[in-house]
């Protein structure tokens, strides 16, 4: 049996290490380009949300590789990606594959659907082995994510447009070619020391910029045509709202042990004034964290969804009040498979132009004003 | 008293306005139901909200704005109906809907709004509707009285619907005004011109069809069936849907939708499902196709799905995927959105129609 599943960012590091420790034979998909997205968009409902079909395009790039066995996450709803597995099978059995499905539920208090399938998908394996697996991709995780997160505050002051990014895909591939705690560790600090020691501006204020979401368009660069680089190399910080690991830590983990709440419920908190109850995916996250950078102090959001997620058109609804209300600019980015990079490039350099003139207006930086801003977006 | 109560005509109206209806005159207020859609509430809801959002959401703006505009009516009731069953949801944009219009339109009347969520069981469920109750000054007792009868009025609607009438017919027999000849639905006709459209009489467009008699004792001449299935604020809004039922049944087609099928059997038919569906509308929908598949009993089926809807676009991909996998029987498509030229889906309509007689002629 070899498994495949589908990508999702840097998700594919920690998943490799995972099932591979767990002794499966793993095949991760090529990544994600335009011709998964043309298989994809082919087989797919023409009106699904945009992950279904890059999904879609992904398991069939792997079976091309000789997959025959798919792993994929279940839900409970009401968003559709609960149900994606379901139609995925569906639409992969109709092409004629032959493969096995194994789709992940939530365990909602209950764990033995979740064991059930797990021992379906990785057989007989010990219990120092599972603590070993979820050992090594946990600190993949933790390592994909603070390189993530070192790279997008660094990017914006770099001297020569694209170091960081070069260091940042360096570091990912030693942590992925990493196989004991050990090594994974001294990648991680290589990785942190590469990016931090790329040559950098002094002297400069960057933009700070929060990017808010449906978690995969956020997560995955090739969906949402790059825009944390685009931003970064803009000369703006970006800060994403949703991290991995920290979403993982929030849904599985609270799931099982009733714990790590906090973080939604200060969420819900601030998100209250605008909308009142849970929509499902990442809606109430959106609101609750645009008002969270706006408060902070941060100059702009960017709010990025896939076209007809109903979840972010609750969010993308209330936005513009929050805007007003808090005076923070927000721009909602839909992506589906039409969009260009041109396109989104121009609005990302027209929202940056319209955040450094705020500032600049709002002059709230003391000296750091404008020009310095203006100097960051023109370097490209 | 006088308090009067606007119900937008949209969204649950077709499923739950009978229940809504009563409770709120059994607690002594009036209430006030919008004007069918028109493409003035069309354009007002379209203006309203972001492009993305779905036609029938579009269209609650409309309903909305076209109440507020009035100024007859003291509260909009804009319930957020998060669930109404166990372990499952309508949809995510209901479960901010009250939450959308306050943010997209202002100034607005007062929300009457309460939180319906059975998803987890129905703890909560009674302290909702006696907050509802005590929002329009009535006492739990009354309020639970209201609720009961309101309740019983709901079984009466959903039995009238199980007997093959549409929401409108089953009010209207229900002695429940609705309104409609007040509107006009089709598109194309601009607000109040009640001109007729493609030679069909305006009045049996909005009647439900001339055939209606006939097509409820069991159809007219060669007694072809056909299932419309669909959300039931896109298929039983005749603008939304530019009045398909109506069309079919004038051409002498029996309409069934899956609120004519009796639930237990939509739900028992959905089970073959490998999961359970979490949409409840999706649901019956589904389970209404399975019990098509399997049971037969019609000659096509038509599935009218609202531009980007989301459950649509997964309940009506595992539909088609079935229906052609048993080749049960010949299966359309019908994707409508805002701008939606009425011609062409007449056109398709015909043709689909045709190509049945023509299957069953051979």
């Amino acid at each position: 049996m070899k498994v495949t599943f589908p990508h999702m960012g840097n998700l594919y590091i920690p998943l490799r290490a995972l099932f591979e420790n767990l002794g499966l034979t793993v095949i991760v998909p090529p990544k994600s380009s335009k011709r998964t997205l043309t298989l994809g968009t082919r087989n797919s409902p023409e009106f699904a949300c945009l992950p279904l079909k890059v999904n879609v395009g992904n398991f069939i790039e792997a079976f091309e590789l000789g997959a025959d066995a798919v792993v994929m996450a279940g839900g409970v709803g009401p968003c559709r990606f609960g149900y994606y597995g379901e139609v995925e099978r569906e639409i992969l059995e109709d092409l004629g594959y032959n493969f096995e499905m194994f789709i992940i539920e939530p365990p909602q208090g209950r764990f033995r659907e979740v064991l059930h399938e797990l021992g379906r998908l990785v057989g007989r394996v010990t219990a120092s082995q599972v603590i070993h697996a979820v050992r090594i991709a946990w600190e993949k995780l933790s390592s994909v994510e603070a390189l993530e997160r070192l790279a997008a505050k660094v990017r914006a002051r770099e001297l020569q447009k694209g170091s960081v990014t070069k260091a940042l895909a360096q570091a990912l591939k030693d942590i992925d070619k990493a196989e004991t705690l050990g090594e994974i560790r001294t990648a991680r600090l290589d990785g942190l020391s590469t990016i931090s020691g790329v040559p950098q501006r002094e002297d400069y204020t960057p933009l700070r910029v929060g990017i808010v979401g449906e978690i995969y368009v956020v997560l995955e660069p090739f969906v949402n045509l790059d825009v944390e680089r685009e931003l970064g190399e803009m000369g703006v910080e970006v800060e994403r709202s949703i991290y991995l690991g920290d979403w993982i830590g929030l849904h599985v983990i609270k799931d099982m042990l009733r714990f790590g709440r906090g973080s939604l419920k200060r969420v819900k908190r601030l998100a209250s004034p605008y909308l009142q109850h849970f929509v499902g995916g990442h809606g109430i996250e959106s609101v609750g964290h645009s008002v969270e950078y706006a408060r902070k102090g941060f100059d702009g959001v960017v709010h990025l969804a896939p076209f007809t997620c109903m979840p972010e058109i609750v969010a993308e609804s209330i936005l513009p009040r929050v805007s007003k209300d808090l005076d923070i600019p927000i721009m909602s980015l839909i992506f589906d498979e039409h969009s260009a990079d041109t396109g989104v490039v121009t609005r990302l350099e027209a929202f940056v132009d319209l955040i450094s003139r705020r500032r600049s207006r709002l002059g709230n930086l003391g000296k750091d004003t404008g020009d310095v801003s203006y100097a960051g977006l023109y370097r490209r | 008293m006088g308090v009067t109560v606007g119900v937008p005509r949209a969204l649950l109206y077709y499923l739950y306005y009978p229940m809504w209806h009563t409770f709120f005159e059994e607690l002594g207020a009036g209430v006030v139901v919008s004007k069918a859609t028109n493409k003035r509430i069309l354009d007002l809801g379209v203006k309203a909200t972001v492009d993305e959002a779905c036609l029938p959401v579009k269209v609650f703006h409309g309903h909305v704005l076209d109440l507020a505009e009035d100024g007859d009516v003291d509260f909009i009731f804009i319930p957020r109906i998060v669930s109404t069953e166990r372990r499952a949801y309508i949809c995510p944009k209901f479960m901010g809907l009250p939450d959308m219009v306050r943010n997209n339109i202002r100034p607005l009347p007062p929300i009457l709004d309460t939180c319906i969520d059975l998803s987890k069981g129905d703890a909560g469920y009674w302290r909702a509707i006696f907050d509802l109750g005590r929002q329009l000054g009535a006492r739990p007792s009354r309020v639970r009285k209201a609720y009961n009868l309101a309740v019983s009025r709901l079984k009466e609607f959903d039995r009238a619907l199980e007997a093959g009438r549409l929401p409108d017919e089953a009010m209207h027999s229900m002695g429940l005004e609705t309104g409609i000849v007040t509107g006009t639905g089709t598109r194309g006709a601009g607000a109040g011109s009640p001109a007729p459209q493609n030679g069909l009489p305006q009045d049996s467009l909005l009647r439900g069809g001339r055939a209606e008699a006939e097509a409820a004792a069991g159809g007219d001449g060669d007694g072809l069936s056909i299932a419309v299935l669909g959300h039931p604020y896109n298929t039983y809004d005749n603008y939304i849907s530019m009045s398909i039922i109506p069309r079919l049944r004038d051409m002498g087609v029996r309409v069934v939708t899956a609120e004519m099928i009796p639930e237990e059997i939509t739900e028992a038919a959905s089970q073959r499902l490998r999961k359970r569906l979490f949409w409840t509308l999706g649901r019956r929908l589904l389970g209404a196709a399975l019990h098509f598949i399997e049971n037969g009993g019609i000659d096509g089926c038509l599935y009218v799905s609202s531009f980007g809807c989301g459950p649509d676009s997964l309940v009506g991909e595992l539909i088609e995927r079935r229906v052609k996998r048993e080749g049960a029987f010949p299966f359309m498509m019908v994707t409508i959105d805002e701008q939606t030229g009425e011609a062409g889906v007449v056109t398709r309509l015909e043709a689909f129609v045709d190509m049945i007689r023509r299957g069953r002629a051979v």
